[in-house]
Order: C-alpha cells, then sequence, then structure tokens
C-alpha cells in the first residue's frame, strides 16, 4: 500500500482523534495488535517513510527500493510506504497511523526524523523503529536502532574517479547543511583525489534553503553555476534530489560523480561513477531480525554501522562511466582492496584546513569520531560555519 | 521577474493576489506537463501560463465577483496550489524533458562582470527585459493602460464612463495569474534544467509580492528590483566558493531580509505611490 500526501493528511488527522479517544479509555501501550512479545515479533506490517518522492534519482528512491526488497523478500508482509513526509508532526501523525493499522516495524528514514522516531517509539514499546543515519543516545531502548553505512569509503572511491579526470584541479561539491555525515563524505572525496592529483581542491558551497535544504533545485542551479564559473570540472553532491545538478553539469560538458543513486541516464557524457544505495538486503534482514523476534540485544538494537571491512556496507560503487580508464579503474580497485582490508581514509597523518595536525601519523579516527566530524581537512576550500 | 510583473498588473487594478505563489507553483508544473507532453518548452510556457491564469480566475471570482477577503482568498490559493500539485505532480518528478538552454549573446555576454550577469540567460531572461518596459508602456501610455489604472485609482470614475470595473478587475487578475505562471515554468523549464519537484517555487511567488511594492508598482523597478535580489544571492554563492564563512541561515532567509529591510526603509511612503483603490483592500466588490 501506498500512501499520497493528502490521504496522509485525512488518515492522521483520523488517527488523532482516534488516539485521544483511546488513551482514555486504555493504556496508551497496547495499542498494536503484536503477535509475540519481543517487539516487532511475527509483524505482518512494515511502515516505512521518506522525506521526498520515491524517484528523485536520490535518497529516497533509494529508500523505495530498499522497500520494494522486502516486498519480494516477505510477499505476506504489506509494506506501506509514504512518501514526501516532512521533518515535523505529519512525521509523527504519519507513524502512529502505520501503528493503528497495524505495523509493527517502523523505518524512519531521513536525518531529520530522529526525534519523531525516538517519541514514537517510547510511545510503543512492542514496535520496533529503527532510524536510517542517526546516532542514539546510550542507553538505546530495547525497540530501537539505527543503521547506516560507511558513506565516505565509497565517496573516497569517487574522490579517485574525480582526481584521476580533472584538469582544472578543481572539484566541486554542493552540499546541504554542514552535519558530520556530510562532512566526512567531503572530506573523504578530498582524501580520494588527493591520492591521485595531490594538488587538486575541493569548493564545498551549501544549499541553504528556507524550504529544503536538501532539495531546493533553484537554489542548487545557483549554486552550481557559481562552481562551474570559478573553473570547477568534476562535481559531485550530498543532496536528495540531484537531477538539476547533474543535468547542469552535464550540460556545461564537465564531468559528474554520482551520490545516493544511479544517474548515469542524466549523464550519458560525463558520468564517472559514484556511489549508491543498496539498502535490500539491510531491510531484510533487519525484517527477519524482528520478526524473528531476537531484535533486542541485536546488531540492530544499537547504532549500527556496516563497512566494506564487514562486507556489509549499504553504500556500494556505482558503475563506471564511459570515460574511465582502466589505469584509473586500477587505482580504484586498489583503494577497495584497502578499504575491505580495514584501512580508513581517515588515516594519519591528516591536516585541517588551517594546517593544524588533526590525526597523527599511524592513527587513523574511529567510527564515532567520523561521525561527530566537525571540520574540513586541507584541499577543501569552503567553511563549516 | 515575471511573476512580479503580473502582480503589479492586478494591483495595479486593485486586487492584491498574494495567490501569485500558487500561480508560479501550477505554471511551473503546468509547464513542465506540457513540455513533457508535447516536447517543446515554448508550448510548455503556454500551458505554464493557462494553469497560472486558470488559478488567478478563481480568485478573481471570489473577490472580484463574490467580494470575499483578498488575503484569505490569495492564501487559501496557495495552499491549494501546493496540494494539488504534489498530488498530481509526483508522476513528473522523475522525468526528463526538453528545456530552455542559456544563451549568452555574442559580444555582450563577454564584457566583464556586467556580460555574464546579464547575457548570458535563457531566452525567458530575455524576454522579460523586452516584457517589463512593454508593460510599462502599455500601463501608462495606452488607452489599455488607463483603463487598468483607473480601475485601480477611481473605480467609481470608470463606471462612469461606462466601463465594467468587474471586467476589467477579473481581466487584470488572469493576465498576472498567466504571467506568473510563465514565471514558474521558467524555473521548472530553464532555471533548474528541466526540473519538477514539490515546492519548487519555494516562496519566490510571495517575494513577488512584496517587491511589487517596493517597485512603486512600476514594471522597470520591478525589473531592476528581480536583479538586486538576483545579484544579492548569486553574491552568497559566489562568496561561498571563494571559502569565506558566510552563515548558513542568513542566506537562506536573505532574499525575506531584505525584502523585510526595503519595506521598513521605505515604510510609509510606499503608499503614496500606491493605487487609491488598494487602500480599500478589505472590500473589493464595492466600487463607490
Amino acid at each position: 500500500m501506498r500512501i499520497g500526501r493528502t490521504r496522509v493528511g485525512l488518515l492522521a488527522s483520523i488517527a488523532a482523534v482516534g488516539m485521544a479517544l483511546a488513551a482514555c479509555s486504555s493504556p496508551a501501550t497496547s495499542s498494536s495488535p503484536s503477535g509475540g512479545t519481543a517487539p516487532g515479533q511475527g509483524a505482518t506490517k512494515v511502515g516505512i517513510i521518506a522525506v521526498g518522492p520515491k524517484d528523485d534519482y536520490g535518497y529516497n528512491q533509494a529508500v523505495f527500493q530498499g522497500a520494494q526488497a522486502i516486498r519480494k523478500a516477505y510477499p505476506n508482509v504489506e509494506v506501506i510506504d509514504a512518501y514526501s513526509i516532512p521533518e515535523n508532526d505529519s512525521a509523527a501523525t504519519t507513524m502512529e497511523q502505520m501503528i493503528s493499522d497495524g505495523a509493527t516495524i517502523i523505518f524512519a528514514t531521513s536525518y531529520g526524523h530522529l526525534q519523531t522516531a525516538l517519541k514514537v517509539a517510547k510511545a510503543h514499546p512492542d514496535v520496533v523503529v529503527v532510524h536510517q543515519g542517526g546516532l542514539i543516545p546510550t542507553p538505546i531502548p530495547a525497540n530501537v536502532g539505527s543503521y547506516f553505512g560507511a558513506v565516505y569509503e565509497p565517496v573516497y572511491l569517487g574522490g579517485i574517479l574525480a582526481g584521476a579526470a580533472t584538469t582544472s584541479d578543481k572539484l566541486g561539491y554542493v552540499y546541504a547543511i554542514p552535519i558530520p555525515q556530510t562532512l566526512a563524505n567531503i572530506n573523504a572525496f578530498e582524501l580520494g583525489a588527493q591520492s591521485v592529483t595531490p594538488q587538486s581542491q575541493t569548493i564545498a558551497v551549501s544549499t541553504p534553503s528556507q524550504t529544503n535544504p536538501w532539495c531546493d533545485p533553484p537554489v542548487q542551479a545557483d549554486k552550481i553555476a557559481a562552481l562551474l564559473s570559478q573553473g570547477v570540472d568534476v562535481v559531485t553532491q550530498h543532496q536528495d534530489c540531484t537531477k538539476t545538478i547533474i543535468q547542469a553539469t552535464e550540460n556545461a560538458g564537465k564531468y559528474t560523480v554520482g551520490y545516493h543513486a544511479d544517474a548515469s541516464s542524466l549523464a550519458p557524457k560525463g558520468w564517472l561513477g559514484g556511489s549508491e544505495w543498496n539498502w535490500g538486503p539491510l531491510y531484510v534482514d533487519i525484517v527477519k531480525t524482528a520478526i524473528d523476534g531476537k531484535f533486542t540485544g541485536s546488531t540492530y538494537n544499537a547504532n549500527y554501522r556496516a563497512n566494506m571491512a564487514s562486507g556489509k556496507n549499504p553504500f556500494i560503487s556505482s558503475a563506471y562511466g564511459p570515460s574511465v580508464t582502466a589505469q584509473t579503474k586500477a587505482l580504484v580497485d586498489a583503494a577497495t582492496a584497502k578499504l575491505k582490508s580495514g584501512w580508513t581514509p581517515f588515516t594519519g597523518p591528516l591536516y585541517k584546513q588551517d594546517g593544524t595536525l588533526i590525526v597523527p601519523a599511524g592513527t587513523s579516527l574511529t567510527v564515532d569520531q567520523i561521525e561527530t566530524m566537525d571540520y574540513f581537512v586541507k584541499g577543501v576550500v569552503g567553511t563549516t560555519k | 521577474m515575471y511573476a512580479g510583473l503580473g502582480e503589479t498588473i492586478s494591483e495595479r487594478a486593485g486586487v492584491i493576489n498574494l495567490g501569485t505563489e500558487g500561480s508560479m507553483l501550477v505554471g511551473a508544473l503546468g509547464g513542465y506537463v506540457a513540455t513533457s507532453a508535447t516536447g517543446s518548452p515554448r508550448l510548455g510556457v503556454l500551458g505554464g501560463a493557462a494553469l497560472g491564469a486558470l488559478l488567478a480566475s478563481v480568485h478573481a471570482v471570489l473577490v472580484v465577483l463574490r467580494g470575499a477577503n483578498q488575503f484569505a482568498s490569495g492564501l487559501a490559493l496557495v495552499f491549494l496550489a501546493f496540494g494539488l500539485t504534489a498530488l498530481y505532480g509526483a508522476p513528473y518528478v522523475s522525468g526528463t524533458i526538453n528545456f530552455f538552454q542559456t544563451w549568452a549573446i555574442p559580444g555582450l555576454s563577454s564584457i566583464p562582470l556586467v556580460g555574464p550577469v546579464l547575457f548570458d540567460h535563457d531566452p525567458l531572461t530575455y524576454l522579460g527585459y523586452l516584457a517589463a518596459p512593454l508593460l510599462w508602456w502599455v500601463l501608462f501610455r495606452t488607452r489599455a493602460g488607463l483603463i487598468v489604472r483607473t480601475a485601480g485609482e477611481r473605480a467609481d470614475a470608470l463606471e462612469v464612463h461606462g466601463y465594467s470595473v468587474v471586467k476589467v478587475r477579473c481581466a487584470a487578475v488572469a493576465v498576472g495569474g498567466a504571467l506568473a505562471g510563465v514565471g514558474g515554468a521558467q524555473i521548472s523549464l530553464a532555471l533548474t534544467q528541466g526540473t519538477w519537484y514539490e515546492n519548487v517555487t519555494a516562496g519566490r511567488g510571495f517575494i513577488a509580492v512584496a517587491l511589487v511594492i517596493f517597485a512603486m508598482w512600476n514594471p522597470i523597478l520591478v525589473l531592476a528590483g528581480s536583479y538586486l535580489f538576483g545579484v544579492a544571492l548569486s553574491l552568497g554563492s559566489a562568496l561561498q566558493t571563494q571559502g569565506i564563512a558566510v552563515n548558513q541561515a542568513i542566506l537562506g532567509a536573505l532574499p525575506f531580509v531584505l525584502t523585510l529591510a526595503i519595506l521598513a526603509i521605505l515604510g510609509k511612503r510606499t503608499l503614496l505611490a500606491a493605487p487609491d483603490e488598494l487602500l480599500r483592500v478589505l472590500d473589493n466588490s464595492k466600487t463607490t
């Protein structure tokens, strides 16, 4: 079942009234008909919310593909996915509606859905609520978890593609807001490029917007124009919707490194490669763990992070574009092998923008340190403020 | 720019249309859908104009014929447009269409500084350069313009001369909506390289409404004001590419802060330039 925005609004208001009535007559905790005692055990319905449309050539499209994978793996489980759910109270009403419809596993997939998801989880201890990408403070409740991939790993590989392709030594990065995940991506991209072309710079511009910093196409158009006028010849981004940026880059005859989804069809000439989500296996495994009644105490009842060394990173490299040479592919293969052996791009010596040493030689950052990163490395032009 | 020109016509005839944002939004989707169906962005612009005019006509019916509150009507139409376009636009998010490429005017575009700012744009922008003076000429130098302005200044005088204020105002609001629709189509067909996304106009229609006020209802100043906004925003991007710290929140709020600042500076002075009938904003149904 797929819910459109208008229906969600209607259902949500009905749900709100229903909940108010239920709260008067019974304790609020037992609203969902769970088959077992453990959270999510024997689930027959799964709810998924995403912040954007399911075909944005980006983050939300990847979520939709993950939902499809659950449908395929569990034909008897109904997947209720709702798209374009803003990061405000609508997220709570939508999740509550899904739960009152019988969903006992909820995926909240946007960064800004975290706080709402935690509140909903608290009200429904028998429902598994997992969040995509958030860091949940300990102690983590028995029915809650977060999951994500080591996004900076394939982004580092994308940086290698960019470093090999650039002739101006200027790379462009369009990002939304300076959160640690994004900063880690930009840094990894620059480090990847430096590993091939040491003097290359990454110019990072953000897309502040009053409505949606993750997707405001006219603002993106302005940023891409500014980057191109600086002589940037490879562009990548950390946005939800990616079409405007990729088409503008292609139209200017420059190279694209993708992010979130395979958008090579938008840039038949300039597509170099990039990274994309493959949520299917992870979503299915989370659902399986919950249905089996094993969620509590599992790896998913935590801040679960999968990297390439574990072989389970849900963020994978996209297919190469036509211009990538065998030599460049060999460089990427070599770096991939290093990542698989447990090496991280954030291995010292690393310097901040102003030249101060941040990671000494012989040490590397832990996952926690990477996910709380608040600086750019040397070679990035931009500001984290 | 087009939205501002459209709002100028509407307000010159005595009707404020806050629904301009809505007309832009349906124009952006209409332009995209028409282009997607016909393959021609030019027909897309017509589609955008048609839907923009249609939405504005609802405003005209409510406000001019029914005497409804024009602020309530305008805002309601914005939310209606937001809901309808999100619903009916969903299948078009992933599409690709032909779009207006930018066309640098040979010679002029290579002038340092000024060239890229003024002469490296899509065809709709150049058309706007012509549309603003043309609209000024029509409003201030032709009989049709006089009739529109009289509807906004001395509606009863217009009636005395045998014209229907209702008809003039309805027409002005519809034409204004059409222009706002073109402004929306410019976003989806030119600026964003052919992209539809829900709420793609993101408040730009409201800025247009404010722009009209501090441009003193003058199309030429509307054009200049649009440029001021464009340059202010691009300046933010240019600073970012130099690595200069620009506060995120301030940058995002810049168009709105700029609007408020100019309104504060001009204050009551804009009232002197306002069409008289606009001052009676709560009752547009009566003409005496």
